[in-house]
């Protein structure tokens, strides 16, 4: 058996799965992991299924020290720096923790979230079925503390430790596409104009329920509340003061403010990436080609698994 | 009129009404119902709120087109179920910290509140806010208060609490500023992997009276 001891954890290094599917009509929201092709990368890396269970490094940052065992670590997502023992690299590379190795994670030059998957299965509580924590309540693998420990049943180690590529879509993306409404009609031409022409800043009221951004005031007409409704990860509501959030991983499953916009599934991987008070801009797209793009991404991202993915056992 | 909006590149709104009534919740349910008796390829949830259902789907596999399409031949069909089940709450009243003050504002005495609160006839209308957070509508009239002028933090899981024409059970520790009024020993989210949560959308339920001995 493998055992990892978190020494240090950051606030919201939380553990995280593919998500908790199909519960938004009981309140419970997807969570997983703010990129969640980052972390299909990471599993995908070292064998493991994609949605397995890993661990999301937020810019708190984490160090782990391996107690008994080895295990390869696949580290993919923001540029975070790592220090593995007296040896310093990036992510978007393996390696492997032996007993008495200590691997420190902490913010690089880009991006706001890095994972970390393990070969084999981390062990983690399960809620409801899946290991994705709710960052809110806590349910789920559960933010990591100092001192825990953490198993990794069944762990591997891979003969080689590799860099991983990383393609020019896991990279921080300040142009996001969003298909209006579906309470657009509540705001002038001219806001709408505003909202994709203007440059928007993150804030730094950015968790994994969502992000706030600073911009041009986007104030709804008229309608300063609408019947509670289902929102989903990339809603951008708009408060009655004319402040956009953008809701992101452990959002509310409804709301009441009108969202004048949705950001397409496959650019809010990117988008998390960001960091408070960089830029972002908005582009227009209707809902058709909307689809469209997402089709021709997801062929981008299966081209990269089929060629750096895991090759099936011969 | 039911509008189809379209939303992202994964999901349709449906929208029955833009304002809340008993009609256009049961719209709703009626195609959250069909839906699930017979979902399109690429269907992966739908989530129920007051006058609309949203409804994600694959983009890889359909698209807002066909799924509008496949929604508006579901909608207007008879209920499956026309008999919502009924779910019961047990409620304790003793050292509830704001029936005192509800009973101030609502001109009642304390018994008289309780006596109010259990007369409602409430309805599942939605899950909101927080996993297993669902808001019962039907809160009789003597008792609807608007929510108190800023939340209180670290509420604790089983407190039953109003505001407008609403009551909720709440199922984790978390602010609110809807006024507290009992607290319950039932539990929404059930621990029961089969399941998980106590109430359907469009579940009936009724609260029932037990002593702090009882909690």
């Amino acid at each position: 058996m493998t055992l990892l001891r978190v020494v240090r954890a950051g606030p919201h290094v939380t553990v995280q799965d593919g998500g908790r599917l199909g519960m938004q009509r009981f309140g419970a929201p997807e969570s997983g992991p703010m990129d969640r092709k980052a972390f299909a990368i990471a599993n995908a890396a070292l064998g493991n299924p994609v949605a397995g269970a890993g661990i999301e490094v937020s810019l708190g940052g984490l160090t782990l020290e391996c107690v008994t065992g080895a295990v390869t670590l696949a580290i993919v997502g923001g540029g975070f720096i790592l220090n593995h023992n007296a040896r310093r690299l990036g992510t978007w590379a393996t390696l492997t923790l032996r007993a008495g190795d200590r691997l420190v994670i902490r913010p690089g030059p880009w991006g706001s979230w890095t994972y970390v998957a393990c070969a084999g299965h981390l062990d983690a509580p399960l809620w409801l079925g899946s290991a994705a924590t709710h960052g809110p309540s806590g349910l789920g693998g559960g933010r990591l503390i100092a001192g825990q420990n953490m198993t990794v049943s069944g762990a591997r180690v891979l003969a080689v430790e590799a860099a991983i590529p990383c393609p020019i879509w896991a990279r921080p993306r300040a142009l996001l596409h969003a298909v209006p409404g579906p309470q657009d009609r509540f705001f002038t031409a001219e806001t709408l104009t505003d909202f994709a022409t203007s440059p928007f800043h993150l804030t730094d009221a950015y968790d994994r329920m969502g992000v706030r951004l600073r911009g041009p005031a986007l104030i709804p007409e008229g309608a300063l509340s609408i019947p509670s409704e289902p929102v989903l990860r990339g809603s951008v509501q708009v408060s009655g003061d004319g402040v956009a959030t953008v809701l992101l991983a452990d959002h509310q499953t409804t709301g009441g403010y009108p969202k004048i916009a949705t950001i397409i599934s496959d650019d809010l991987d990117g988008f998390v990436q960001l960091r408070p008070r960089d830029a972002v801009r908005f582009k227009w797209i209707s809902a058709e080609d909307a689809v469209g793009l997402a089709r021709l991404r997801a062929r981008a991202v299966q081209a990269y698994m089929t060629r750096y993915g895991p090759k099936p056992e011969v | 009129m039911t509008t189809y909006r379209a939303i992202a590149d994964h999901a349709v709104l449906v929208e029955f009404s833009t304002a809340i009534s008993d009609a256009a919740h049961a719209q709703v349910l009626q195609l959250d119902q069909a839906l699930a008796a017979r979902p399109f390829v690429g269907f992966n949830e739908a989530v129920p709120a007051f006058v609309n259902l949203l409804v994600d789907f694959d983009p890889l596999l359909t698209d807002h087109a066909q799924v509008a399409t496949h929604l508006r031949a579901l909608t207007g069909q008879a209920l499956l179920s026309t008999e919502p089940t009924l779910r019961e709450v047990l409620v304790c009243y003793e050292d509830a910290p704001d029936l005192a003050e509800v009973a101030r504002l609502t001109d009642l005495s304390p018994e008289a509140v309780i006596k109010a609160h259990l007369a409602g006839d409430y309805r599942v209308f939605l899950y909101g806010f927080a996993p297993g957070y669902a808001y019962l509508g039907g809160l009789p009239q003597a008792l609807r208060l608007d929510r108190k002028p800023s939340p209180l933090r670290g509420i604790a899981a089983g407190s039953v609490i109003i505001a407008g024409a609403q009551c909720l059970v709440t199922t984790l520790t978390m602010p609110t500023g809807w006024w507290i009024i009992g607290r319950s020993p039932t539990r929404i989210l059930t621990g029961d992997p089969a399941r998980p949560f106590l109430f359907d959308v469009g579940d009936r339920v009724a609260f029932r009276r037990i002593g702090a001995t009882t909690l």
